[in-house]
């Protein structure tokens, strides 16, 4: 089991000018934890996501999975992008064992580790259908399968559910809880829903907008497993509010130095 | 006959019949007009005569089209072997791109025309001038196609498979090659398209075969048959059309996931 941690990340888009996106990001997590980043669009959660992933190698700072820098070295954590990004030329089972495949599990067993874990991820009697004929909460289902067969104890899960319907959303937000109980990974879940946030993690850190910068982070001490009835209840209000509260003086704080004058 | 089975049989109909009603009238307008203005035959022969020419020499066409159909096909294999390795070497090497794509472009200008009897000079009067002729018209499309296909694939879909740990043989193998399937086969269906009429000018220009489609239309045309040659051009417009249709399943067997109804689309 493993963790992850960043350690004063800062990174700057280079284009027609300069644009900072991370500015001294630092945010560890234990092994096992289940940590939620949420801020407005554009204040680089996904490129923090990248930079762990090993995709990006920010301007400066330091970023481990497992104890392991994954500057210039991907494979360390499983990464799953906004999109689900199945290859349209395999079929259902064979995009859930991309992942472990590549990292050379050897096919059989890892055709037996996805069969058994298509009927959990309610995917059981697809198995052999094209990404293309499955619809999008089944396709975002078996982007996160692939995930979680990649063998690596840490997730890095970017708005998986941001694509879909209000109710599937709910129905998949139980459900991921429910399977990462099962599982017990290390996972980084970017979002920009707070309450989603809450529901879901043991800690939530704050984003500021670009360039971003770790407001605040706020704890979830509630009893496992979380029912939906749980976003009621005055413990969950108060810390959503303080959240809310975190993330609109996080937005009014300019980001910049005001001109002068 | 089930709901969908008289609903798919309506669609066909709706489809194809129009099509064929135009060519009936066309046709029938055609006859009707030679008859009316008494056009010689050599001229302008009368869809009924084609037909009696078509019956007359019948029994020699499966030779005739047999060898111009081996020459479209050899020269169609050729241009997609060599396609796919020049498209690779530019695809990767940018380089390469830069030196080889406005030659490829020039050669495209170049008449088939003309350069055909020049590789009689060079190849004799074998099969083999046919065979390069019909590569050298299918290799450009291909070629175009093909390098569209390996560098257009999705940048995220490839940064997914690097964060596995992918190395650049499984980037290639995993993304990059399949996804340029598609646009080979669509290079290749164009192709597809010339290669017939490609082997007939090859043919035409000159052969020491007694038999090919091209030579059909010169013998026809030296004795004033015009109602075989007419024939002829059928025989070619139909091989030109089940070569494609041919290619066209070499896809759906290849590529079976590019031919899936979405969701979308069914709704």
């Amino acid at each position: 089991m493993s963790g992850f941690a960043l350690r004063r990340v800062n990174h700057a888009f280079r284009g027609e000018r300069v644009v900072p996106v991370l500015d001294d990001v630092s945010l560890d997590a234990a092994p096992g934890t289940f940590v939620s980043l949420v801020g407005p669009s554009g204040c680089g959660k996904s490129t923090l996501l990248r930079v762990l992933a090993g995709l990006l190698t920010p301007d400066g700072g330091e970023a481990e999975v497992g104890g392991q820098s994954t500057i210039g070295r991907p494979g360390l954590a499983a990464f799953m992008p906004q999109k689900d990004l199945l290859l349209p030329w395999r079929r259902a089972l064979q995009n859930a064992t991309l992942g472990a495949e590549i990292a050379g599990m050897k096919r059989p067993e890892a055709r037996a580790r996805a069969l058994a874990l298509f009927d959990q991820f309610g995917l059981t009697g697809f198995e052999r259908a094209w990404p293309a004929q499955l619809s999008g909460g089944m396709r975002q289902r078996l982007a996160l399968l692939r995930t979680f067969l990649t063998p690596a104890d840490t997730l890095l899960l970017d708005e998986p559910f941001g694509a879909l319907d209000a109710i599937t959303r709910r129905e998949m937000q139980a459900w991921l809880q429910e399977v990462w109980m099962g599982h017990q990974r290390t996972v980084l879940f970017v979002t920009h829903d707070v309450e989603e946030a809450l529901l879901l993690s043991d800690r939530v850190a704050v984003m500021s907008p670009r360039p971003g910068r770790i407001a605040t982070v706020v704890d979830a001490p509630f009893a496992r497993p979380r029912l939906p009835s749980l976003v009621t209840e005055p413990a969950f209000v108060s810390r959503k509010a303080a959240l809310l509260a975190a993330l609109d003086d996080a937005m009014a704080r300019p980001s910049l130095p005001p001109a002068p004058g | 006959m089930t709901g969908a089975g008289r609903g798919r049989t309506w669609r066909l109909a709706r489809e194809y019949v129009p099509a064929a009603l135009l060519l009936a009238g066309l046709v029938g307008c055609w006859e009707l007009a030679v008859a009316l203005f008494d056009t010689k035959p050599y001229i302008l022969p009368a869809p009924s005569r084609i037909w009696d020419a078509f019956l007359e020499i019948r029994g020699t066409l499966p030779a005739h089209t047999r060898v111009t159909m081996t020459e479209a096909v050899l020269g169609l294999a050729l241009a997609a072997v060599f396609g796919i390795l020049l498209a690779s070497v530019i695809a990767s090497v940018p380089l390469v791109r830069r030196v080889l794509y406005p030659l490829l472009v020039v050669s495209q200008t170049i008449p088939m025309i003309a350069l055909a009897p020049l590789l009689i000079v060079w190849f004799g009067f074998g099969m083999m001038p046919k065979v390069l002729v019909v590569e050298m018209v299918g290799f450009f499309p291909i070629v175009v196609s093909t390098v569209d296909g390996l560098t257009g694939a999705d940048p995220d879909m490839i940064a997914l498979v690097r964060s596995m740990g992918a190395n650049r043989w499984q980037v290639l193998r995993q993304v990059r090659i399949p996804a340029a399937i598609p646009a080979f086969f669509a290079g290749l269906k164009i192709a597809a398209a010339y290669a017939v009429t490609a082997a007939v000018v090859g043919e035409w220009v000159g052969t020491s075969s007694s038999h090919g489609l091209g030579l059909l239309i010169n013998r026809s045309r030296a004795s004033f048959r015009t109602d075989e040659l007419f024939v002829a051009i059928a025989v070619i417009s139909l091989s030109s059309v089940l070569l494609f249709a041919a290619v066209h399943l070499l896809f759906r067997i290849a590529a079976p996931w590019a031919h899936v109804m979405t969701r979308e689309d069914s709704k």
